[in-house]
């Protein structure tokens, strides 16, 4: 593994270093989706518990929305909204949708999805990094949610996306990080920040995906769904950092055999 | 006249604009977005545009998701 090549040592007493995405500076490395909140009052408690500053929402109709009350939630929080493209199955959807949620949330950022199959959920790739491209050229903020495939991932770091998203496992399975190596590869292969995003199940997901060099990990599922959102929320923050620091710190290489620590020089003759 | 509205047949005033609709059925108007025919119609515009026999609305704003 060379992850310790790509994140730095940590110097100051701050909990990891600063979190760099579209010119924009977080202290916190955990992006949290709001999808399955069982109640907005667990969502609120879940939020300050994770430390996040970037939140996802979806757009819906006026009259089916559940929202009520969620924007007045994210506002008290503090937090960054992070409108996504959720269902959209073509190129064309996406990119109408990121366009609404711009004149919505009056923000250029957006989390691109573009789903290939509502059984899998999985990216569809050809129409997602259509939609990238043509949401680059109107200007957006471009935070593709891909597949674990790192030749695609370059394409769209190399069509102007801010960053990468790819999927541990696929969509709420909670199946973890099922293609560490390729994860890796995309982080050796992109310059823009990669952000794990979807399939954590629990915290040590998360940290696995820090420590195989991701900037940061977004996730849903693993803290709204979970039986204490709050509490899970607190755990992810931790795997995070601990992810990171254990990043940064350098690993030791794996070994086949046991090697002693404790010298045997000076061992008394009993 | 008939307009659709998110979905479902609504009749409306003639000629009604999209901001009397969005004051009519938004509890605020900030932070929703509306579509015409599938195009985006920006906030600036919601004064001056007038809908049409037929026209099809989405009417949108936040939920949780993601």
């Amino acid at each position: 593994m060379t992850t310790h090549q790509v994140v730095p040592a940590l110097e100051s007493e701050e909990a990891t270093d600063p979190f760099l995405l579209a010119g924009e500076t977080f202290t916190s490395r955990l992006l949290l989706g709001t999808g399955g909140v069982p109640s907005l009052e667990v969502l609120e408690r879940a939020i300050v518990a994770s430390g996040t500053q970037l939140v996802t929402v979806a757009l819906r109709r006026v009259e089916t929305s559940t929202s009520g009350g969620l924007l007045e939630v994210l506002d008290r929080c503090g937090v960054r909204l992070l409108p996504n493209t959720a269902g959209c199955m073509t190129a064309r959807e996406a990119v109408l949708t990121a366009q609404l949620a711009r004149e919505a949330f009056d923000t250029g950022w957006v989390k691109l999805e573009v789903i290939g199959d509502e059984h899998t959920l999985l990216p569809d790739p050809v129409e997602l990094l259509d939609a990238a491209e043509q949401l680059v050229a109107d200007g957006f903020t471009v935070l593709p949610y891909t597949s674990d495939d790192p030749i695609l991932a370059r394409r769209l770091a190399d069509a102007g996306c801010a960053a990468v998203m790819p999927l541990g496992s696929p969509i709420g399975s909670g199946l973890g990080i099922r293609n560490p190596h390729n994860i890796a590869l995309i982080r050796e292969m992109v310059s823009v920040p990669v952000v794990l995003d979807a399939g954590i199940g629990t915290a040590s997901d998360a940290a696995l995906a820090m420590e195989l060099g991701c900037d940061a990990v977004l996730l849903a599922s693993a803290v709204t769904h979970a039986r204490d959102a709050e509490q899970m929320a607190l755990a992810m923050r931790h795997a995070v950092e601990a992810g990171r620091l254990a990043a940064g710190a350098g690993r030791i290489p794996r070994r086949w055999h046991a090697q002693a620590s404790t010298p045997m020089q000076g061992r008394p003759d009993l | 006249m008939q307009i659709t509205i998110n979905g479902v047949a609504t009749d409306v005033d003639h000629h009604i604009t999209v901001a009397a609709l969005v004051s009519g059925r938004a509890t605020e108007r900030s932070r929703v977005a509306v579509a015409v025919n599938a195009e985006v119609v920006p906030r600036s515009q919601w004064d001056m545009a007038q809908l049409e026999p037929g026209d099809s609305i989405e009417l949108l704003t936040a939920t949780a998701g993601g």
